[in-house]
């Protein structure tokens, strides 16, 4: 049994220290806030295989069989619920790529299939049917509750023996040649320090910090931190819009119905560049950029009211591919998942484990593709598939 | 129901779901509040936040004024989408 800290208690972190400590390692979890105070709490709750890439669809597709068992695995409820993703084209040359996607999708045995506007006004009854030429839908994405399955992860991975840490910052590391021997962090003033066999930086858009903290350049995984927004109105009878919805080429403006308390989630990619990692001030231009797309989306929305807007960050790399895998001898990274952290954290969790303990892992998850190094290299992989 | 007290109106969180949440572990007042959608609903914690404040209180042994409060989010009280986007694509 080796001694490994993970730094980061979001979603990621949470879901690979709950990974190790089933293949029965001793796991530190480092949180400098509270658990999920980073981007998984406010995450859109969205889950999701409708990527453009073999490497994103092939690990979303076996995340999604992860996330069909969880519940039960984890013994919590959840909300998990497979209630898809619609994404609708406004014209025929988005119909066309949407088709090429829908091949790829299916060839890794993703069922998208595309939908005419009659089937997609039966799926989300206050659909604005009228701009819309066609529909991608694949009815085993869905969503869950990111606060009960983070807290899933956790009261499971604390019952395993793990020493899950909040407020809890780490400060740097002890390294000699290119193995970390030591984390020191600081508690309530307190300056501590543990020694360890393997260290992973699940620190997300805080991970350049980290990477440094271990002696390395600041920008070899260079991350962006962009701010992400989302508004919500008061909750509407379920049922109204189950999916997520989204015109792509509205800006990538989306919306989906919460799983909890029936209140519409609102979307779209009106990104502002963060002026610092405090920096989460939702801001009026997006509130009233959202919800001119919301209404055009679905037009009741109009008369619902919103009662909150808030920021999180969209963690990105260049190419918005996340970046996985080993950045020194034991030093290991799983950052920069671009709003797609929380969708991912079954698949990237349990491979992450498997990488650090065994050296390789069963999750059809492609190393290669998502080579922290890459950067470096002057690399960079086809963009993510990104919406909002 | 006889004994029911409720601590949030908006999603009928109970003072037995917050005290038990408490003793599980759980004492920052940004996770109960997720966990049990407290100062979530449209009311945005005006009724719910100072009670829980209070029994947080109490069963930590730590001053109330002590305990940060949750983040508030904007709008402080629910406003219709039509209000905001009125003009926007009339």
């Amino acid at each position: 049994m080796s001694k490994i800290a993970v730094i980061g208690g979001g979603i990621i972190g949470v879901a690979t220290a709950y990974e190790l400590a089933k293949l029965g390692e001793e796991v530190i979890l480092f949180e400098k806030n509270y658990f999920g105070s980073g981007s998984t709490f406010r995450c859109a709750t969205g889950i999701r295989a409708q990527f453009t890439d073999e490497a994103n669809i092939r690990l979303m597709k076996y995340s999604v069989e992860r996330w069909e068992k969880l519940e039960e695995e984890l013994n919590f409820d959840i909300n998990f619920r497979q209630t898809g993703y619609l994404f609708l084209a406004t014209s025929e040359d988005e119909v066309e790529a949407f088709k090429a996607n829908i091949k790829l999708q299916n060839r890794f045995g993703v069922p998208t299939r595309l939908i005419d506007m009659d089937e997609a006004r039966e799926i989300v009854p206050i659909l604005n049917t009228e701009p819309f030429l066609a529909g991608a839908w694949n009815p085993k994405d869905g969503k869950a509750n990111p606060f009960k399955t983070l807290f899933a992860y956790l009261f499971r991975a604390r019952e395993m023996g793990i020493d899950a840490r909040e407020h809890t910052e780490v400060i740097g590391f002890e390294r000699e040649g290119n193995t970390i021997t030591a984390v020191k962090f600081r508690h309530n003033g307190r300056i501590e320090r543990v020694r360890v066999d393997a260290v992973l930086n699940a620190a997300n858009a805080w991970a350049p910090l980290i990477n440094e903290m271990a002696g390395l350049k600041r920008n070899l995984v260079p991350i962006t931190a962009y701010k992400h927004q989302l508004v919500k109105t008061e909750p509407l009878e379920p049922g109204q819009a189950e999916p997520l919805v989204c015109p792509p080429s509205w800006n990538d403006a989306y919306i989906i119905q919460d799983g909890e308390d029936g209140g519409i989630i609102c979307g779209a990619g009106i990104e502002h560049k963060a002026k610092s990692l405090n920096d989460v001030e939702p801001t009026y231009d997006f509130l009233r950029g959202v919800l001119s797309y919301a209404v055009k989306i679905a037009p009741p929305l109009r008369y619902a009211h919103i009662v909150r807007q808030w920021a999180g960050f969209y963690a990105k790399p260049p190419d918005s591919n996340p970046a996985i895998g080993k950045l020194l001898d034991n030093f290991y990274i799983a950052a920069g998942f671009s709003g797609h952290g929380f969708m991912m954290a079954p698949a990237v969790g349990q491979a992450m484990a498997e990488l650090m303990t065994k050296g390789r892992s069963s999750v059809p998850l492609d190393w290669e593709w998502y080579d922290p190094y890459r950067f470096e290299r002057g690399e960079l992989r086809s963009s993510a598939f990104q919406i909002g | 129901m006889a004994g029911k007290k409720i601590v949030c109106r908006c999603n009928d969180v109970t003072v037995e779901e917050v005290e038990a949440l408490i003793d599980s572990g759980i004492t920052d007042i940004e996770e109960l509040k997720r966990l049990l959608r407290i100062g979530m609903g449209p009311c945005q914690g005006r009724t719910c936040i100072p009670i829980v404040l209070g029994i947080l209180a109490r069963k930590t042994g730590r001053k109330q004024e002590d305990i940060p409060l949750p983040r508030a989010r904007v709008p402080t009280r629910p406003v219709r989408v039509e209000v905001i986007v009125g003009g926007a694509d009339e």
